[in-house]
């Protein structure tokens, strides 16, 4: 954990001006509040959450699609963070919708080829060698075939892997891969899961997995952060996050996935729904729904908290060893 | 248990005619049993959903039922859904067979108020009811789903996705119907409010009795939630059994490499494959088994041949199906297909 993360961004806020409705008039989407995430390279770190808890907002920040209302994103440790197209050369976004991402009336030729030259990394080859070379790369063979389809030619799995591919042309050393499997058939997600898996071992990428679905973010992710309402609540090894959740927002995220393994009907921990970004509750955002809620949850919002190794949970139960006490052992899962 | 409510036999759609038909269903049979809840799983494209469609009569053009029946037994007696008129089949739907469709954003009418919408189902299909009673009885259905009876007067933008799904099923509760039709209700939904609604939707089955045909690509929910499930592949049904079975037990090499692609929450993280391919291309099918493009066990056999749905024949203790050859006389299934629970191990 020494090494200097490749791109770690600190403290980041970001809110969007609401824009519609008389009554709101100057109010704020609180999408992104203080959230702090280091990609380090060979790894693959996963943000877990529900919709509208910023897991997409946070990827967007860390792309630079969207501008920072506060915090700071660290390159390589260094204050000097490359900008513009070299930026764009060293942090790539991989899309949720690979029917939406890719220009249908372009062939694969055309698609993979253009970031190939404007960002000067075709290399003495001819494009269309680099371009297979990228086919190859994911595993879309045989290449000289592929190169010459079109998009709708394509399955979604398929697509998707065109989509990473146009991502690598660039040779980046951080890939922001936002829900992509999520639009894909059950039987091909873990093909692109496996590809991303393989990018991570074999080029030593840092990668960004952006997800809703617990089960594969512990399938592939070295470690996991849980975002509730903008915020981290979570954060540590994928396996350790996954096995024995120690914030309640986890716990109550946990209980609800199916899962036929389960012994029994599954009993929700916890209730309601996440709350308004625009007015979010005082103190813990998560404490109207949170069954162990305290007075000081509702007054102060609690700090990332160690509870253990590289695993923290933004709750007060973990503040003193007494109180660690009174935490809900639903971590029976990991404990086994 | 084993009374049946819905029976479906042969069924087959096609989109489209002539030599460009796309067949989305082929010789699709199902028989849903009272208060059972029957999962049909699938990938897209696998003609579920378009199974729905057509035993509702909510087929659009260019479908068209090629062959088949859906047998209903309503409350006044059996009859074939298919040779209802249009009139019949609309006095039907709602009271006796009600359908929650997937995206409740686009089922509700936005210009007017969830108590409108409650109430006009009522009106429609029970005359007697005041307006008063259809008021209370709009009321009760929306507490029923847990949503508090001042949402009444509240348009649909105004309600977040799960309450607006479970105005869905308070609608389609209404008069009380013996069949509900879910396709990939919860899909849109978050996790915690698909639990939500799979929870309540459980108790109001254990209270009212209805049948539900849930349709879902999620597999491992199906597990959790039906008692039998049925897996389709290319417009076929390919394996069809207990639930518990299916998941321990599968015996089609399709069922077997779906429940390999969802990764587990516990154990041992190891590399799993999920299935090689795509799934197919419904204007261009692979010629016999439609699976043994991507099958692991694929022989020349399958290539040639078109297995049928069958009873597996040494497995006569539980009703379940499966259409593979290796199923079949002649041919040896692998041990990873044809496990047995192991009897009376109390340990």
């Amino acid at each position: 954990m020494t090494e200097i993360p490749v791109l770690e961004a600190k403290n980041l806020v970001k809110h969007f001006p609401v824009r519609q409705g008389w009554s709101l008039r100057g109010a704020k989407v609180h999408a992104v509040e203080d959230v702090s995430i280091a990609l380090r390279r060979g790894t693959v770190t996963a943000v877990v959450g529900e919709s509208g808890s910023g897991k997409s907002t946070l990827a967007r920040l860390l792309a630079r699609r969207t501008s920072l209302t506060g915090g700071e994103l660290l390159w390589e440790g260094g204050t000097q963070t490359p900008s513009g197209r070299e930026y764009a050369s060293e942090v790539q976004l991989v899309l949720q919708d690979p029917f939406a991402s890719l220009n249908p009336v372009h062939g694969l030729r055309y698609i993979l080829g253009r970031p190939l030259k404007i960002h000067g990394t075709v290399d003495g080859r001819s494009t269309d060698d680099a371009v297979k070379a990228l086919l190859e790369r994911v595993s879309l063979t045989p290449s000289d075939q592929f190169i010459e389809k079109m998009p709708h030619e394509l399955s979604g799995g398929q697509r998707q892997r065109v989509a990473i591919a146009r991502a690598l042309a660039v040779r980046p050393k951080v890939l922001l891969a936002d829900e992509p499997v999520s639009m894909l058939d059950v039987s091909i997600r873990l093909g692109v899961l496996n590809l991303l898996a393989d990018l991570r071992d074999r080029e030593q990428l840092a990668i960004l997995y952006v997800t809703h679905d617990l089960a594969s973010a512990r399938y592939l992710a070295d470690t996991i952060t849980v975002m509730y309402a903008g915020g981290v609540v979570e954060s540590g090894p994928a396996v350790t996050v996954a096995d024995s959740p120690q914030h309640p927002y986890t716990q109550l995220l946990l209980s609800a996935v199916p899962d036929p393994d389960r012994d029994g009907a599954p009993r929700l921990a916890g209730a309601g729904s996440p709350p308004s970004l625009i007015h979010p509750p005082a103190g813990c955002r998560f404490h109207p729904r949170c069954p162990f809620a305290m007075a000081k949850c509702k007054v102060e919002a609690p700090p990332a908290l160690p509870v253990g190794d590289g695993h923290t949970s933004a709750c007060w139960l973990h503040e003193n060893t007494e109180n660690t006490q009174a935490s809900p052992a639903a971590g029976t899962a990991g404990a086994a | 248990m084993s009374e049946p409510i819905l029976e479906i036999s042969n069924l087959s759609v096609d989109y489209g005619f002539g030599p460009d038909a796309v067949h989305a269903v082929a010789d699709a049979s199902l028989t849903l049993s009272r208060g059972e809840v029957l999962g049909l799983a699938g990938e897209s494209g696998s003609g579920k959903s378009t199974l729905a469609y057509a035993v509702t009569r909510l087929l659009r053009e260019p479908g068209v039922i090629t062959s088949g029946s859906a047998i209903f037994h309503g409350r006044d007696g059996a009859q074939d859904l298919f040779d209802l008129d249009a009139e019949q089949i609309r006095e039907l739907r709602w009271s006796q067979i009600s359908v929650v469709f997937q995206s409740a954003m686009n089922s509700l009418n936005p210009v007017f108020t969830v108590g409108v919408q409650l109430t006009d189902v009522l009106r429609a299909h029970n005359k007697e009811l005041g307006r008063r009673q259809r008021q209370q009885r709009a009321a009760e259905l929306l507490d029923m789903v847990g949503i508090t009876p001042d949402r009444l007067r509240s348009y649909p933008h105004e309600l977040s996705g799960g309450m607006r799904q479970r105005v869905m099923i308070a609608m389609a509760l209404a008069l009380e119907p013996r069949v509900l039709i879910m396709d990939e209700p919860t899909t849109a939904l978050d996790v915690v409010t698909q639990r939500e609604i799979l929870q309540e939707l459980g108790e109001l089955r254990e209270r009212l009795g209805f049948a539900v045909l849930f349709i879902t690509h999620d597999l491992s929910l199906l597990v959790e939630l039906a008692d039998s499930i049925a897996v389709m592949y290319a417009g076929r049904i390919v394996e069809h059994a207990p639930a518990e079975s299916l998941f321990r037990n599968p015996r089609h090499p399709y069922t077997e490499g779906l429940l390999g692609s969802f990764p587990g929450l516990h154990g041992e993280r190891k590399t799993m494959t999920g299935i090689p391919g795509s799934p197919p291309d419904l204007r261009n099918l692979p010629s016999g088994c439609a699976f043994h493009p991507r099958c692991g066990y694929a022989m020349d056999a399958c290539k040639a041949e078109r297995p049928e749905l069958l009873p597996i024949s040494w497995e006569p203790a539980e009703p379940r199906s499966a259409s593979c050859l290796l199923h079949t006389d002649g041919y040896q299934a692998p041990e990873s297909l044809s496990k047995t629970p192991k009897i009376g191990s109390a340990l």
